[in-house]
């Protein structure tokens, strides 16, 4: 069963040896002359003057917060989307009770405003 | 030991059969995104290095990998070499369980959607990661927007997916070919068709392409996440991108366009003589296919606002799948032929 599972595993190794492969490679053959006005971040016009890292938005914080809830929804959902014929209306009619509560949910914070960006 | 080396050594070379032919699609399409949108806006896009240009996208890499790499003094430089091999691996890794072919499979695994869902969504980090350990302004905003969109569209992705799960009972992609059988009218994108167009613009917007770059932007933030980036490093998250719009579009053939199946099963004549077709062909046209739309969309679509974005995503995709989830439900129980049986 896992052997199946080995092969993925293998391919991720891959997927990250290329990458880094990459970037060892431009290490290697690339020219390398740093000096102070390179190295300093992108701006136009005027050298950067403050650190980059200040409180955001906090609607990208709620936006994150809302994908929690979602996707954890949608793995809840997986595998009785692969089971449903065999549940029958039981199984179908309890997740659709489920998917109510959700629905209620959602149209709380569309009406909160959660969702606007205007 | 050695039985162990030997299958250690026939998995690395199956995964290099697929690499390879992913890794050149990558730097064509590149190379075919400049040729088609230079010819729907009538020019005549690049052709001066080789043949027609054809040797343009090795011209390009050649060029990347002469370039030096900087780390810009203000970044945290482990996380900032650690996210353009966080945008490239995932992108590879990820076709470890697409079907090309009947049994043509490197991990013909039963959790084969789930896979494809957790990896594809470790995009997102190496976003929000070099924007971070870039420490300049273009690329934060660049990453906040980006993961906020790229977050918002994988949920409506996410119930578009356990639609398909639905009607094709099983999470194994192969299985989900198979069950599509029967030609045509039998594939998902005709039962499915709202899902197969929220899965398809969620695409668009999961890759961050037109219309949905705001990420890029490039006339306000300059390019987003990547802007600090140069030489290979920034051509790591150049193929990343290019190899998730590749998977996209076969996932999207795999999902409703019948994978390697015939377009003409079942019809009497052309059905018997286009058999002999092997199914890998047919998997390859329905991706070029899909990534020509891709580049269609971005030659005819002006930029989306932010706020449409959001509004698209949140509150017209989400609640289309999730009707559609209910709907897929009732004709499953109902037993509704020739698609739900």
């Amino acid at each position: 069963m896992l052997t199946n599972y080995f092969p993925i595993l293998v391919f991720i190794a891959i997927g990250i040896a290329i990458g880094g492969g990459a970037l060892l490679l431009s290490r290697l053959i690339a020219p390398h002359r740093p000096d102070t006005e390179k190295l300093s971040p992108y701006e136009c016009g005027f050298a950067p003057f403050e650190d980059t890292r200040l409180p955001f938005d906090i609607r990208y914080y709620l936006v994150a917060l809302l994908f929690i809830l979602f996707d954890l929804e949608t793995a809840f959902f997986v595998p009785w989307a692969v089971v449903l014929r065999k549940i029958g209306v039981y199984g179908f009619s309890t997740m659709i009770i489920f998917l109510l509560i959700l629905v209620v949910g959602f149209i709380y914070e569309w009406k909160k405003g959660a969702l606007e960006w205007e | 030991m050695m039985t162990d080396l030997f299958t250690l050594l026939i998995i690395i070379a199956k995964i290099l059969v697929i690499l390879v032919p992913v890794l050149l699609s990558v730097a064509y399409l590149t190379y075919a995104e400049r040729k088609v949108i230079g010819y729907m806006q009538a020019r005549v896009g690049p052709n001066r290095v080789g043949f027609l240009g054809l040797g343009q996208p090795i011209a390009d890499a050649l060029k990347l990998l002469f370039k030096e790499m900087i780390i810009p003094s203000a970044s945290n430089p482990v996380l900032f070499l650690f996210a353009p091999i966080l945008a490239i691996a995932p992108a590879l890794a990820a076709w470890a369980v697409i079907p090309f072919a009947d049994g043509w499979v490197l991990a013909n695994v039963n959790a084969g959607v789930l896979y494809l869902l957790a990896i594809t969504s470790l995009g997102v980090y190496s976003i929000l990661i070099s924007g971070w350990a870039s420490n300049s302004k273009y690329a934060f905003f660049g990453a906040m927007r980006s993961a906020a969109q790229v977050l918002s569209y994988e949920i409506a992705m996410g119930f578009a997916i356990v639609v398909v799960l639905m009607a094709a009972d099983s999470a194994n992609l192969m299985e989900i070919v198979q069950h599509q059988s029967g030609g045509f009218w039998h594939w998902y994108w005709l039962p499915l068709l709202p899902i197969f167009v929220v899965y398809f613009i969620s695409g668009v917007a999961e890759t961050n392409r037109h219309p949905f770059d705001m990420a890029e932007g490039e006339s306000e933030i300059v390019a987003g996440f990547h802007v600090e980036y140069s030489g290979m490093a920034f051509a790591c998250f150049f193929l990343g991108e290019y190899a998730n719009i590749i998977l996209i579009c076969a996932v999207v053939t795999t999902f409703f366009f019948g994978g390697w199946l015939s377009p003409f099963q079942g019809i009497p004549l052309l059905g018997n003589l286009l058999a002999f077709v092997p199914g890998v062909i047919w998997f390859v046209l329905k991706t070029w296919f899909f990534m020509f739309v891709f580049l269609w969309i971005r030659a005819t679509f002006p930029r989306y606002r932010y706020d449409q974005i959001m509004r698209l995503g949140w509150k017209i995709l989400i609640p289309i799948t999730i009707l559609w989830i209910v709907v897929v439900g009732l004709a499953i129980e109902m037993r509704i032929p020739p698609w739900f049986t």
